[in-house]
């Protein structure tokens, strides 16, 4: 085994992982006022109305995809009747349904970033670098799945990647898995590692303030005075009013 | 029965000019800043007309508010929880910028720097959301005085809900003033919508606030409220809304709208409310006993029963005595003369509002008649039915006879205190035709003519006894002569642990300044003494049997401080 293949199946994954979890602690404590969606709805909402809940619910599906295919061990889908021929062709149905909604969610959504005027002022370098390793990420993972799994006569994953990602969470890497793996798929996994990697700096921390706990709380909060007395110095970066520079929206 | 107490304001229509002070305060106050640039947590609408933003009054279209279900409980107008989480991604019910209007500014560069020519130049408006040049079409008060209300009146929703051509007519004959602040309401749909959990209803003083450390952007709050008086900041991207100037009503200051109106209409003080009865009362299903059903739920401060409970629930005796003397409390219960904005949302808002009589005042007068007599008053007032169906869609739910009620008794004070002044005592039968004993017309009068400060803001200052002992406490070292030495740290002036941010600092100051003793016990700094007192040293002894100077422990003895000594 090359010491690069130790550097990107040991190494890059453990990085990431550190700063995903290192730099979500250190943004919460740092800047829970910057903790938010950043929504643009405001802006605009003819194209947004499509496009953001495509995406979202698109991404969702795709992740639960994920959590079965990556975390429980086929042997456990076998023992309550899930076949191998099931699984597949469920989860490349399931999977590209899902894969044409997100795509066409980020479709929407970066076409309507580039072209409004107010939301494109509004964006971020985060937001952009995000965007890139988001829409990579996503890329490579659905040609993979066109290449292989459609129209190719299907790659084992659940043999290879699957076992290697538990593999570093169980603290014991293995990544010769890792060695027959086609590009697409290797680079899928590199682009979502970097992406985890970036996550906690950018607007991608709302993910984890999905509010469940919506469903179960009063309805009327009362909170008193004294609670939410702080001695945190108010740091609020709140600019005074200046005109957006329209140059922004110019390509150069 | 739970007591809690709630700050609330009322505003008197009669006396509103609508010069927008109140609103360009709180501007530069709150909302001066990027992102909220088209935001006035206080605004002032010309009735009959569109509001801001544009028809939000329709609650078919914006869905704000509560609704009571079959059952008889109640359900976010818009729809429950799960409802909401559903649509997390993209809420259906959001205004949009445009609802509202695109912020501008002007190209004030261009006056200044503009090449020398045959022109003046021009400075043109800019888009604040886009930096380009902007055709202004909207704004906040963009119909003004009625200005080209003929355009848009018709999409006034209160006028679409009376169901009659009236327009015309309308704006010829009626017109008057409506500041809005958020309500504060006492069953809040804002906090109920907020998935986040970031919005509160304070449980000491009632104030609705966000949590900005822990709102996440979800916009819920934005559409949840009938009002729309929750905004969200387009730059940080989390919901701003009215503060109630908690920072200043925390220190017995009245909010910056009511300190700066310049007609004196805003009255704020405490009610005492049973938290218990708030969901029951809100879920009443007739809408016209909406009203009544608010009225009910609010205690009477002078009760012992309710006095005993709400020191049960921990209100501090000045916070009880500041209930007995509220205005609100008059208005609201004992002239009846205040109304809610708008109780069929069912959220029972907390800044009333007394209707404007000046109206129909006008209107006697313009047809050369005596604008002041009683008779003829209360005949306009039966007579004027569109005005009165008017304000009876924005304060009671449609139902006339409240407000009916509210001008009569604003009509008879007009007249009884006419034959006051002219004839040296009033018509007990105008006192009698309302209601209401002639001393209750007088002091009705007293309090909305020409009460005090002190009477218009009664506001008792937020507790934070932990806060004021810690500023107060002397140090160890600060004995006489001791490196402390009272005041000044160990590397001079202000050095040493910080004081605490505390509420205290502006009545403790306060209190120094109006004491009549000196403020720093056994020494006098000559630099800051406030000339209180006779401090021991200062002057030569005059009579060597009375001890000069009173060196006892600094107390507080600041009007504002009455209650803490207590």
């Amino acid at each position: 085994m090359s010491a690069i293949e130790i550097v990107l199946w040991v190494a890059v994954p453990y990085v990431s992982i550190i700063a995903f979890i290192a730099g979500h602690i250190w943004r919460y404590r740092y800047d829970k006022f910057g903790w938010t969606t950043r929504s643009s709805q405001t802006y605009e909402n003819t194209l947004l109305r499509w496009g953001s809940p495509m995406f979202h619910l698109g991404i969702l599906m795709v992740l639960a995809g994920h959590v079965v295919g990556l975390f429980i061990p086929r042997e456990w889908l076998y023992a309550i009747g899930i076949t191998e021929e099931m699984y597949h062709w469920g989860a490349t149905v399931m999977g590209s349904f899902a894969a044409v909604l997100t795509l066409a969610g980020l479709a929407i959504l970066i076409y309507r970033r580039r072209t409004v005027g107010p939301v494109f002022l509004a964006t971020t370098v985060m937001d952009k670098v995000m965007y890139v390793f988001l829409a990579l990420t996503l890329g490579f993972g659905t040609l993979a799945t066109v290449v292989h799994q459609v129209f190719g006569s299907g790659f084992q994953y659940r043999e290879t990647i699957s076992p290697w990602l538990r593999s570093i969470f169980g603290f014991q890497p293995q990544p010769e898995l890792m060695a027959n793996v086609p590009i697409l798929f290797e680079l899928h996994v590199l682009s979502a590692l970097a992406l985890f990697a970036l996550w906690p700096f950018t607007r991608l921390v709302h993910v984890f303030s999905a509010p469940v706990g919506y469903l179960f709380r009063p309805y009327v909060v009362y909170r008193s005075r004294d609670d939410v007395q702080g001695t945190r110095a108010p740091k609020r970066g709140w600019d005074p009013i200046s005109t957006p520079d329209p140059q922004r929206l110019r390509r150069p | 029965m739970k007591v809690m107490a709630q700050i609330s304001m009322v505003m008197n229509l009669d006396k509103c000019i609508g010069c927008h002070t109140c609103s360009v305060t709180c501007k530069q106050a709150w909302t001066n800043r990027t992102g909220v640039e088209y935001v006035w947590f206080n605004n002032v609408e010309t009735r009959p007309g569109v509001g801001y933003p544009r028809t939000y009054e329709d609650q078919e279209k914006w869905r704000g508010g509560w609704k009571r279900t079959k059952r008889g409980n109640l359900k976010l107008k818009d729809g429950g929880r799960l409802w909401k989480l559903a649509h997390i991604f993209s809420n259906p019910k959001l205004p949009e910028i445009h609802d509202y209007y695109e912020p501008w500014t002007y190209d004030y560069d261009m006056l200044l720097n503009a090449p020398a020519g045959d022109q003046i130049p021009v400075a043109k408006p800019r888009s604040l959301l886009t930096g380009e040049d902007t055709k202004i079409s909207w704004s906040a008060n963009w119909d003004d005085n009625l200005g080209g209300s003929l355009e848009t009146m018709q999409d006034d929703p209160i006028l679409q809900k009376m169901s009659e051509s009236v327009e015309a007519e309308f704006s010829k004959a009626f017109m008057f003033y409506l500041p809005r602040i958020c309500e504060h309401c006492l069953n809040p749909s804002c906090v109920a919508s907020c998935p986040s959990g970031a919005m509160y209803k304070r449980a000491e003083d009632g104030i609705v606030l966000v949590d900005q450390d822990q709102c996440r952007g979800w916009r819920m709050c934005v559409s949840g409220c009938p009002y729309k008086k929750v905004y969200f900041n387009h730059r940080t991207g989390k919901a701003e809304k009215c503060t109630m100037c908690y920072p200043r009503i925390e220190v017995g200051l009245p909010t910056v709208c009511a300190e700066t109106c310049v007609g004196r209409l805003r009255y704020i003080g405490l009610v005492l409310y049973d938290a218990d009865l708030v969901a029951e009362a809100a879920s009443v299903e007739d809408e016209h006993a909406l009203l009544a059903a608010q009225r009910s739920i609010l205690l009477d401060p002078n009760d012992p029963a309710v006095i005993e409970q709400a020191r049960k629930d921990g209100i501090q005796e000045d916070w009880i005595d500041a209930a007995q003397r509220s205005p609100i409390w008059k208005l609201i219960q004992q002239y009846e003369v205040a109304l809610p904005l708008h109780p069929e949302y069912r959220t029972m808002p907390m800044v009333w509002y007394i209707p404007p009589l000046s109206p129909v005042v006008d209107v006697i007068s313009g047809s050369g008649a005596d604008g002041e007599d009683a008779r003829t008053l209360f005949a306009a007032i039966e007579k004027l039915r569109i005005p009165i169906a008017y304000l009876a869609e924005m304060f009671s739910a449609g139902d006339p006879d409240p407000v009916d009620l509210a001008l009569r008794r604003m009509a008879a004070m007009r007249s009884y205190m006419r034959g006051v002044n002219l004839d040296g005592e009033g018509d007990e039968r105008i006192a009698r035709a309302v209601g209401m004993p002639g001393e209750d017309l007088q002091e009705m009068y007293r309090l909305l003519a020409i009460a005090k400060y002190e009477e218009r803001y009664v506001i008792p200052s937020a507790h934070a006894e932990q806060a004021h002992d810690l500023e107060e406490m002397g140090c160890s070292l600060d004995f006489e002569d001791g490196p402390g030495m009272g005041g000044a740290g160990p590397f001079g002036s202000s050095s040493g642990q910080s004081v605490p941010v505390a509420v205290e600092n502006f009545q403790s100051l306060e209190a120094r300044q109006t004491a009549d003793r000196p403020s720093s016990p056994g020494r006098v700094n000559l630099l800051n003494w406030d000339g209180n007192g006779t401090p021991r040293g200062l002057f030569p002894p005059k009579d060597k049997d009375v001890p000069q100077g009173d060196m006892g422990p600094v107390q507080s003895t600041g009007k504002r401080n009455k209650g803490k000594d207590v």
